[in-house]
């Protein structure tokens, strides 16, 4: 435990604040603020933050959509399930159902050119709205994930308490259920951001050469594409990853003590 | 697939907005989001010469060698981590649980903190570790166990509290000390049978999130069922969709079974597949 997992905390903290010869050096962390680095982590969280609303809304929806139904159904089972392989286990295989989709030769892509005349493919699809299309399917399972116990905490004594003092679904809506899962919804929100944030393996099957997010910079100097005197610059951006998802779990960790008082 | 029985029919009785509509809508739609990529999977590994349907990719996964050993490796990997995380985790929980429960927070700090370290962080970290131990344990793939049951443990760590939470724990084992019987006789004859259920789904979580993981093996070169599908990918798209495809529906499977599982075992809050959805809330 200490070994596998504070040991390489340490490393990485530590070699982030040294040179290649051992000296202390505040160069690796000022590296990362500068060309291509900052790049980079910008792009990152332009693209965790687009996913994440992205994800969050339409997975809210869906869960709503799920919920809705009876709790041990099967289609909330069923549901539950793929969520759970789409979420966690997807990586690799996600990039390639999507090249298997939308790629040069996908299915999408042929059907349209076949059918229609338009042409999809390009080159846009290892770029960053290709890679927020790839994240949205495991963005969205998700926040089915994480919000459906928010939604099943609402009462249904609440929604009758609204309506037999007169107020129309629109109301029950906007005062009771709204603010009540406001904290659980933005919550799930940072955590999708953190999830998005961390990625690697998609992006990484998906995007062979160059790095425009800051997994792929980091694979970059890790895999022996490193210039002389910078080989401590990975550890530092990835100290700066650490800082990042450290700061959005503490506030979803603020966020869920919010939640965790009317939802039980 | 979707039965129209369990849809309630007055959600809103005064309902402007026709609810039941909206949410087969909603389900209609998603589902076929979700479904497009599985069907051009489906159909691009079957696409033969002239436009014809083959198989031929499918009959390769059985030809490929390099490919079967890496789905090898990576199943014992999952069984290795699975087993290794239940050792370390189960009695240690349940140690903390009856006997040191100001320790819990620690415990529990501890398990939760690999969530915020993300894996290519770690494997950075790691990287100058694992020329140590290729040197005293040899260069086996095996010896991503380790850093795999790190890497499960938050997941693994949810799954078992909650199994030992719903239970009480301490009645049981202070029954079964008064009886005479030694601490691992508690704990194999007591607390083990009353958190089955809990240990199940750790354990197959932990199978199931080692057959997926990709990053930590690719940066330290192991060759496991994830790394041999990207590196197939540039070879063979056909074969490597084919293998993504089975590897999906093989874990849809393995977790639709345990919610399926879960469910039977209890109905109460403890192990029911809404736990699934608990304990995955915690993935960053």
């Amino acid at each position: 435990m200490a070994v596998f997992l504070l040991y390489p905390t340490l490393t990485v903290v530590g070699g982030s604040f040294t040179t290649d010869d051992g000296s202390f050096t505040l160069g690796n962390v000022t590296a990362i603020f500068s060309s291509p680095y900052r790049e980079s982590f910008l792009r990152s969280i332009e693209l965790s933050a687009l996913t994440a609303v992205i994800g969050a809304v339409v997975g809210a929806v869906l869960a709503w959509a799920v919920v809705a139904g009876r709790p041990d159904g099967l289609l909330r089972r069923f549901v539950t399930a793929a969520a759970g392989v789409l979420a966690q286990f997807g990586g690799v295989t996600l990039a390639f159902a999507f090249l298997a989709t939308v790629g040069f030769e996908g299915l999408v892509t042929v059907v349209l050119r076949d059918s229609l005349g338009v042409d999809i493919a390009g080159t846009w699809i290892f770029e960053l709205p290709g890679l927020a299309l790839v994240y949205s399917y495991f963005q969205i399972p998700l926040m089915v994930l994480v919000f459906l116990p928010a939604l099943d905490g609402l009462r249904p004594q609440w929604r009758e308490a609204a309506q037999s003092l007169g107020g129309s679904a629109w109301t029950y809506l906007r005062l009771v259920a709204g603010p009540l899962l406001a904290p659980a919804f933005l919550g799930s929100m940072l955590l999708l951001f953190a999830n998005a944030f961390s990625a690697y393996a998609t992006a990484a099957a998906l995007v062979s050469q160059g790095a425009s997010i800051v997994p792929l910079q980091i694979r970059a100097l890790q895999t022996g594409e490193v210039v002389l005197g910078q080989q401590n610059v990975g550890k530092a951006l990835g100290l700066g990853m650490v800082v990042v998802v450290a700061v959005v779990l503490a506030l979803y960790a603020l966020l869920q003590r919010r939640t965790s008082r009317w939802l039980r | 697939m979707l039965p129209d029985e369990v849809l309630p029919d007055e959600v809103f009785p005064d309902e402007v907005f026709p609810v039941k509509w909206a949410r087969r809508a909603v389900l209609l739609v998603l589902g076929l989001y979700f479904l497009l990529p599985l069907v051009a999977m489906l159909d691009f590994s079957t696409r033969g010469r002239g436009g014809q349907r083959d198989l031929s990719a499918w009959r390769a996964i059985g030809a490929d060698s390099e490919l079967l050993h890496a789905i090898l490796v990576s199943v014992e990997l999952a069984v290795l981590t699975a087993l290794l995380m239940l050792l370390l985790l189960v009695p240690t929980m349940t140690w903390v649980h009856l006997r040191l429960p100001r320790l819990k927070r620690l415990i529990e700090a501890l398990c939760l903190l690999p969530l915020v370290i993300p894996a290519i962080v770690l494997v950075v970290g790691i990287a100058s570790l694992y020329s140590w131990v290729t040197y005293f344990l040899g260069d086996s793939p095996l010896t991503l166990t380790f850093v795999y049951v790190v890497l499960v443990l938050p997941y693994a760590y949810r799954a078992i509290e909650s199994g030992l939470t719903a239970v009480d724990l301490r009645t049981l084992s202070e029954a079964a000390r008064s009886l005479g019987a030694s601490w691992p006789a508690v704990m194999l004859r007591v607390v083990l049978p009353n958190v089955r259920a809990a240990v199940l789904s750790a354990g197959l979580l932990a199978v199931a999130l080692v057959l997926g993981e990709y990053t930590i093996a690719s940066l330290l070169n192991f060759t496991t069922l994830q790394v041999d599908i990207a590196l197939l990918g540039k070879r063979n798209a056909e074969i490597s969709i084919a293998v993504s495809l089975a590897a999906l529906l093989f874990a849809f499977a393995l977790l639709l079974a345990l919610s399926l599982a879960g469910a039977r075992r209890r109905r109460s809050r403890g192990a029911t597949p809404l736990a699934l959805a608990a304990y995955q809330a915690e993935n960053a």
